[in-house]
C-alpha cells in the first residue's frame, strides 16, 4: 500500500491549524478550528485506503487495482456527517453565547478562580490579623495604625470585589490571541481588561455589549459567589461594613 | 434471541421520530410512550444478558454484510450487564424528570427538547454498548455525545452555554483522536472489527500496536475523565439540571470505562501499558477526593468523588486479571446506580432548599428524614461500607491486588483504602453539614420561585406554562446562588414535598443499590464468567466470526 504524501501533509496541516485554533477563547475561532480539524483527520481516513477486497458488489470481469477500498470511505462520510452535526451545535452554542454574555468568548470557571482567590484572601487576611493582634498585645495601637490595617483589609476586600466584577462581565480574555492559547498570567488578563468593556464606573455588572435585554440588576452583591465565611445572604447593599469582617459587604459607596 | 442484539439501540431512535413528527401534541401519551420504551429496552438488556449468559455472545451483522465490510453488533456478558445497569438507571431518571418537569411547570419544553434528546442519549448508550467493531462504538459514542451537548446546555443559560462550551469542545477534540485512532487501526490492520482486530493486531509489530493502544487509551481516558484528563468534568457537569448530571455522571464516564475493558482485553491482551493505567487510576483517585474535601457545593462535591473512583475501575483493567477485571466489572455497575442515586439525591434537595451550597443547608436530619435516608445509604454504598455493594468491589479490587504482589499493585491497594476513608470523611462532611446540624437562619420557606438573576434576552417569552397558576412568590435566588436546577436553568420551584415521581424514582435508585448487596452472590459469581470470557476472548471472537 502507498500512501500519497501530499494527502498526508495536507492532513498534518489541517490538523495543526485546527488544533491550534482549538485552543482559542473565542467560540468562533474554536468552530473554524473543528471544521479544519475535521477535514484534517477525514484525508487521513481516507489516505489509509488498502486495497480492495472482494466486494459482495464487484461483477467478475471488474480488475481489482482500479476499484478503491469502499471501508474508508465510508467512515469519511459518517465522520462529515458528525461534524456537521457538531458544527451546527457549535454554531449555535457561539451565537447563544453572544446574546447572552455580549461575547462569544469562554470565560474562566467561576468556581475554580473563585476556590483559589478564596485560599488567598483568607491567608493574607489570617496574617494580617494576627500580626495587628500580635501588636495590639504587645503595645497597644495608634490611630494611624488601626487606620493602615483597615486600608489593608480593605484593599483585600477590593481584590475580591474586583474579581466579582470581573466574573460577573466574562470578560476574563487579554485580547492577545497567543496569550490565550498558551496560558496568559492575570497581568496580561488586567491590560485586556482595559482595553475590553470595563463600565464606566469600573462597577460590576453586564458588559455594555449586552444591552439587548433589560438587565435586571439585582444590585452588585446579587452577582457576588458565596465567600464560605457568612453563611447567610446577605443583599443589603447600603449596610455598612463591620469591622471584624473584612469581607463583609456594603462598600459600594467607598469607590 | 439474536434478532433482539439491535432493539436497544433502535427502540429509542424510532419513539425518538414518532415524538417528533407529532410536534406539540398529545404531551400525555408522550410521556407515557417514553416510560414505557424505557421499561421496554430494559427488559430487553435482561434478556440478553440472561441469554448471554446461557448460550454465550449474541451477535447480528446488520444487512447482512460479513464482518469487514458490515456493521456488527455483540453481545456478550458484560455488554448485557452493562445495557442492564444502564436502562435501569436511564428508565429511573427519566421518571424523575417527569417529576421535575411537573413540578416546574415548564412542560412544554421537557416533551419537546427533554424527551427526545434523552432518549437519543440512551440509544447511543446502547451503541457503545453493543459495538462490535470501533467505527460503530465510535458512531455509538456520538450519538451519545451530541444528544449529551443538547442537554447539557438546555435552557441556554450564561452558566449552561458557558460549561457547555468546555465540554463540547474537549469531546469534540476527543472525538477526532479517536477518528485518528480508528484510520491508523484500520491502515495498519485492513478491518476495523473487533473479533478479526483480535488476530490481526497480534502479528503487527509491537510498537505500533503500543501506539494504537495508548491512542485508544487516552480517548477513552478522555470520556471517562481519567485524572491528568479530568478537568472537564467538575467544570461542566454541575450547571446541568438535576437529572441530567445524575445520567451523565453516572452513565457517560462508565462508557468510557467500558471501552478501555472491551479494547484492553480483546484487543491488547498482555496489557504493556498496565502501569501507566495504574498511576492514572492512583492520581485519579487521589486528586479526585482531595478535590472533593475542598468543595463546599454538594454537586461539586460528587463531581470530585466520581473522578476519584473512576481509579478504581482504571485500577481493576491495569491490574487485568479475572478475579480483578470481575471486580472491576461489579464496581461499574455499583458505581453507575450510587453516583446517580446521590445526584438524584441532590436535585432532591435543590428542590427543597433552593440550593445543594453546603454551607447554606442543615438540619436536614430532623426536618425531612425521608431525604435523610435516601443520602445516607447511597453515600455509605459510595464508601464501601459493609455489606454494601461498594465493599463488594472494593474487597474484590484489592483482593486482587494483593494476589498480584506487584510494586504497584500493592501501592494501588493502600491508594484505595486511603481514597475510601477520605471518600467516607467527605461524605461525613456532606452529613454534618446539610443533615445534622441546625439549619442556618434564613433557610427558604415553602413555595417560593427562584430565579436566576441571568437576564433572559426575551426571545423565548412566551413561557405561559411556567407563569401560569404559580402559587409561591417569585423572588430573586440569594446573592450567589446562581440558579442551575429547573431544566431550563432560570428558576425553581421549592417545596417541602417533592413530587412523587422524584421520590419514587429515588428511592428505586437506592433500591437498586441494595439489590447489589442482596444478589452479591450471583452478581460475582456472573462477573466473573464475564471476566473469563473477556480474559478468554475465544468466545467472542467465534460467536463473531462463526468459527
Amino acid at each position: 500500500m502507498t500512501v500519497s504524501l501530499a494527502l498526508l501533509v495536507t492532513a498534518a496541516v489541517l490538523s495543526a491549524v485546527g488544533g491550534v485554533l482549538l485552543l482559542t477563547r473565542s467560540l468562533t475561532r474554536v468552530l473554524l478550528g473543528a471544521v479544519v480539524l475535521g477535514n484534517g483527520v477525514n484525508l487521513l481516513v481516507l489516505t489509509s485506503t488498502g486495497s480492495a477486497g472482494e466486494a459482495p458488489l464487484l461483477y467478475p470481469h471488474v480488475v481489482r487495482n482500479r476499484v478503491t477500498d469502499p471501508l474508508p470511505q465510508a467512515i469519511a462520510l459518517t465522520a462529515i456527517v458528525i461534524s456537521l452535526a457538531t458544527t451546527a451545535f457549535l454554531l449555535s452554542l457561539a451565537y447563544r453565547s453572544h446574546q447572552v454574555t455580549g461575547s462569544d468568548e469562554i470565560s474562566d470557571d467561576a468556581e475554580d478562580r473563585l476556590v483559589a482567590l478564596r485560599a488567598e484572601v483568607l491567608h493574607r487576611r489570617g496574617e494580617l490579623r494576627a500580626r495587628y493582634r500580635r501588636a495590639r498585645a504587645e503595645r497597644g495601637t495608634t490611630q494611624e495604625q488601626r487606620a493602615r490595617y483597615r486600608a489593608a483589609r480593605r484593599r483585600l476586600r477590593d481584590r475580591l470585589r474586583e474579581e466579582r466584577a470581573y466574573q460577573a462581565r466574562a470578560n476574563d480574555v487579554s485580547g492577545n490571541l497567543w496569550n490565550d492559547i498558551l496560558g496568559a498570567d492575570p497581568e496580561d488578563y488586567r491590560a485586556g481588561r482595559e482595553q475590553g468593556t470595563t463600565d464606566p464606573a469600573g462597577r460590576p455588572g453586564p458588559a455594555p455589549a449586552h444591552d439587548a435585554g433589560p438587565s435586571n440588576d439585582p444590585g452588585e452583591s446579587g452577582r457576588e459567589p458565596e465567600d464560605g465565611t457568612d453563611g447567610t445572604p446577605d443583599r443589603s447593599p447600603g449596610r455598612p461594613g463591620q469591622p471584624d469582617d473584612p469581607e463583609g459587604p456594603g462598600t459600594e459607596g467607598t469607590r | 434471541m439474536n434478532a433482539l442484539v439491535p432493539l436497544p439501540v433502535l427502540l429509542p431512535l424510532c419513539v425518538t421520530g414518532l415524538e417528533l413528527a407529532l410536534g406539540p401534541r398529545l404531551r400525555r401519551f408522550k410521556r407515557l410512550v417514553s416510560l414505557a420504551v424505557l421499561g421496554a429496552v430494559c427488559a430487553l438488556s435482561v434478556t440478553l444478558m440472561i441469554a448471554a449468559d446461557r448460550h454465550g455472545p449474541l451477535h447480528v451483522d446488520l444487512g447482512d454484510f460479513a464482518p469487514p465490510l458490515g456493521v456488527t453488533l455483540v453481545a456478550d456478558r458484560l455488554a448485557g450487564l452493562m445495557l442492564t445497569v444502564s436502562s435501569a438507571i436511564t428508565l429511573l431518571v427519566h421518571l424523575y424528570s417527569l417529576g421535575q418537569g411537573m413540578a416546574d411547570r415548564d412542560e412544554r419544553t421537557p416533551v419537546g427538547v427533554f424527551h427526545p434528546a434523552y432518549l437519543i442519549l440512551v440509544a447511543g448508550v446502547s451503541c457503545t454498548f453493543l459495538a462490535g467493531d470501533l467505527v460503530n462504538l465510535y458512531v455509538g459514542f456520538e450519538i451519545m455525545l451530541v444528544a449529551s451537548y443538547v442537554l447539557l446546555t438546555i435552557g441556554g443559560t450564561a452558566t449552561r452555554v458557558r460549561a457547555g462550551s468546555t465540554y463540547v469542545i474537549v469531546s469534540l477534540f476527543s472525538s477526532t483522536l479517536f477518528l485518528v485512532a480508528i484510520a491508523m487501526t484500520y491502515a495498519v490492520a485492513g478491518t476495523v472489527n473487533f473479533a478479526q482486530l483480535a488476530g490481526r493486531l497480534q502479528e503487527i509489530p509491537l510498537g505500533v500496536r503500543t501506539l494504537l493502544e495508548a491512542m485508544l487509551l487516552t480517548v477513552f481516558a478522555i470520556k471517562a475523565a481519567v485524572f491528568p484528563l479530568a478537568a472537564w468534568l467538575p467544570d461542566s457537569y454541575p450547571t446541568a439540571p438535576a437529572p441530567v448530571t445524575a445520567v451523565f455522571a453516572g452513565l457517560l464516564t462508565k462508557v468510557g470505562v467500558y471501552a478501555m475493558l472491551r479494547t484492553q482485553t480483546l484487543l491488547f491482551p498482555g496489557h504493556r501499558l498496565g502501569d501507566l493505567l495504574m498511576l492514572a487510576a492512583l492520581a485519579s483517585m487521589a486528586v479526585g477526593i482531595l478535590g472533593a474535601v475542598a468543595q463546599t457545593d454538594l454537586k461539586r462535591v460528587l463531581t470530585f468523588t466520581l473522578i476519584s473512583h473512576i481509579g478504581y475501575m482504571v485500577f481493576g483493567i491495569g491490574l487485568a486479571g479475572r478475579a480483578a477485571l470481575g471486580a472491576a466489572i461489579v464496581y461499574v455497575a455499583h458505581h453507575i446506580t450510587v453516583q446517580t442515586t446521590l445526584f438524584l439525591v441532590a436535585g432532591l434537595i435543590e428542590r427543597r432548599d433552593g440550593t445543594t451550597e453546603l454551607t447554606r443547608l442543615g438540619g436536614l436530619a430532623r426536618s425531612a428524614p425521608l431525604l435523610a435516608v435516601l443520602f445516607f445509604v447511597p453515600a455509605m454504598n459510595l464508601a464501601g461500607i459493609p455489606p454494601l455493594s461498594g465493599f463488594i468491589g472494593k474487597l474484590g479490587l484489592m483482593r486482587a491486588g494483593v494476589d498480584h504482589g506487584g510494586a504497584w499493585a500493592w501501592t494501588l491497594v493502600a491508594g484505595s483504602a486511603a481514597t475510601s476513608l477520605l471518600t467516607l470523611y467527605v461524605m461525613a462532611k456532606v452529613w454534618n453539614l446539610a443533615f445534622w446540624r441546625q439549619a442556618p437562619p434564613g433557610t427558604e420557606e415553602e413555595g417560593v420561585v427562584l430565579e436566576s438573576e441571568e437576564d433572559d434576552d426575551g426571545d423565548d417569552g412566551d413561557d405561559g406554562d411556567t407563569e401560569s397558576g404559580g402559587t409561591g412568590s417569585r423572588r430573586p435566588a440569594p446573592a450567589g446562588a446562581v440558579v442551575t436546577a429547573g431544566l431550563l436553568g432560570r428558576s425553581i420551584t421549592t417545596t417541602r414535598h417533592p413530587p412523587w415521581p422524584m421520590v419514587t424514582a429515588t428511592c428505586a435508585a437506592v433500591a437498586l443499590g441494595l439489590l447489589y448487596t442482596v444478589l452479591g452472590g450471583p452478581l460475582t459469581t456472573f462477573t466473573d464468567h464475564a471476566a473469563a470470557e473477556l480474559i478468554a476472548r475465544t468466545p467472542y471472537i467465534e460467536a463473531v466470526l462463526g468459527r
